[in-house]
């Protein structure tokens, strides 16, 4: 597998399967690991960070489920390909940043992706379809396993696993859902939703990462305490709170659907009919658009169209994936004109 | 739409800021927008974020602290509040009397209750060899240490007396101990 293979992969988080598919795309687990006495990347040398990476290398290589893995060094990289790298939610913007001596190791199927001399050592994250943090906890589990045997890591009786930020001292372990509430959003409780979460120690981003406005009516929602619970409580802890919020959107939808049946139809309708038809679109609108269409289909108003579909377009209409189907640099005008066109050809426009 | 700040190229970056409860939107060209984004990162570091949370600066200058290093990586504890991140590993244990109430304040607790590695296990010098020896009042000493720095009094009177009672009856045995060995 090469990286320019990945494009026209169907990637794992992004099949559209899974528990609460219509409303969940995706569960993810990062695990942020480091060795014990070599220095965090930000403050190593070249020589400690190239031995690290040696170190990695060879545990991935000794592992079963990340041999044979895609073992991509950050230095070899274009621009393009690192963006397109963080579109695909494979690496971090930080990791972009600077590549001296930093790599990222993906699988198969997209399913793991490991940064090596991120913030931390390793970042070792799962991403599964659907509601399905159990999953993605089984497979980062058994990968940190093995990895432990192998390397010493860092870490104390007291404070568990060491890391370079302590807000992430403990387990190291994120846990996130990525959710679409456009009822919620519409019938504007979702504040509330988020104010809730808040108090409960988790956190909520938007679609595209860190600091990003939540477009689209996605929600992605993360655990933010470490230390002083288990594995097992974290995972339970937001399980339980997705369950609940899951709740609260599909009955609004439903109450949505009831009483505003035709606004609501009026939106969906219009939002597809422009999506088939349009030339020139910005990612802003078709995110806008996209996700009155992804609420189409769980309503079943829009048959014949699969949310994979649709999580495809989320991903392509990007700027470095636009980039990459024309294979040439893009201004942002023509991106708009291209996308439009990616667009059109996924919906079956003219 | 044209770009707010250079008034020249189109707008494809759309900016909330919020500054005094004030909601102001920004349309960007991407090269104004990159702009605007390294000034933006200059204001929210994390590391004053953690330091403001720690509130440890004044505390350690009147301990005269500040210049603790560690051993390890040579870090000192100004520089882990300048950028809100360890050197490596043996840090923790360099600035484990302020990093106490730092995760403390971070995470509401101080005691790992989640996995522990394998090579650990496998390898027990991994732990310090002092740690392993430790005595109960030495232990009963870190949690001492552990209830000031959280501001427990309570709880640190009560270890106090603890460790008072024990030392006496050390004292008491090694007396009696060498009575008998005379």
């Amino acid at each position: 597998m090469k990286l320019n293979d990945l494009i026209n992969q169907n990637c794992e988080w992004l099949k559209g399967t899974g528990p609460n598919s219509n409303i969940v795309i995706s569960s993810r687990v990062r695990l942020a690991r480091n060795l014990r006495y070599i220095p965090f990347a930000h403050r190593a040398n070249k020589k400690q960070k190239e031995d690290l990476l040696k170190k990695i290398k060879e545990a991935v290589d000794t592992t079963n489920y990340t041999k044979g893995a895609l073992f991509l060094s950050l230095a070899d990289l274009s621009n393009l390909d690192k963006q397109f790298l963080i579109e695909r939610h494979l690496i971090s913007k930080e990791h972009a940043l600077h590549s001296d001596s930093k790599a990222v190791i993906i699988s198969d199927q997209e399913i793991l992706s490991i940064m090596v001399n991120e913030e931390d050592h390793l970042r070792i994250q799962i991403m599964q379809s659907g509601f399905n943090l159990d999953e993605a906890w089984r497979i980062g589990s058994q990968i940190d396993e093995e990895f432990g045997k192998k390397l010493e890591y860092a870490f104390s009786q007291e404070w568990g696993y060491l890391t370079a930020c302590p807000t992430n001292a403990g387990t190291g372990l994120r846990a996130s859902v990525m959710l679409h509430l456009p009822a919620l959003v519409v019938t504007k409780q979702i504040n509330k939703v988020l104010q809730a979460i808040t108090k409960l120690s988790l956190t909520a981003r938007g679609f595209y990462g860190e600091g990003t406005e939540a477009s689209g009516n996605f929600f992605q929602i993360s655990n933010q305490v470490t230390l002083g619970h288990s594995e097992e409580d974290i995972l339970d802890n937001i399980e339980r709170i997705i369950k609940q919020i899951l709740g609260h959107e599909q009955n609004a939808r439903q109450a949505l659907f009831e009483q505003e049946g035709a606004i609501i139809k009026d939106r969906i309708w219009r939002a597809y009919a422009t999506l088939q038809n349009a030339h020139i679109i910005s990612s802003r609108e078709s995110v806008d658009l996209l996700s009155s269409v992804r609420l189409g289909i769980d309503i079943g108003l829009l048959k014949g169209l699969d949310i994979k579909t649709i999580n495809r377009i989320f991903i392509l209409i990007q700027p470095a994936h636009l980039q990459k189907l024309e294979g040439k640099a893009l201004s942002a005008q023509e991106r708009d004109v291209k996308r439009a066109e990616m667009i059109r050809r996924e919906l079956g426009g003219k | 739409m044209l770009c707010d700040i250079c008034h020249k190229n189109d707008a494809t970056v759309h900016l909330t800021e919020i500054i005094d409860n004030q909601i102001t939107e920004l349309h960007l060209c991407e090269d104004c927008a990159r702009q605007k984004g390294t000034q933006m990162e200059q204001h929210f570091g994390l590391a004053d974020l953690l330091a403001g949370l720690a509130d440890l600066g004044q505390q350690f200058e009147v301990m005269g602290k500040t210049e603790t290093k560690c051993p390890n990586c040579g870090l000192s504890y100004d520089d882990f509040r300048r950028i809100g991140r360890l050197g490596c590993s043996e840090c923790y244990q360099a600035f484990r009397d302020s990093l106490v109430v730092l995760l403390k304040r971070i995470h509401g607790s101080t005691q790992h209750l989640g996995r522990t590695p394998a090579k650990r296990t496998a390898t027990p010098q991994v732990e310090k060899p002092s740690l392993v020896k430790q005595s109960e009042a030495d232990i009963l000493r870190v949690k001492l240490q552990k209830a000031v720095a959280l501001e427990e009094f309570e709880q640190a009177a009560r270890l106090r007396d603890k460790i008072r009672t024990l030392e006496a009856k050390k004292t008491r045995t090694k007396k009696s101990g060498e009575q008998n060995t005379k």
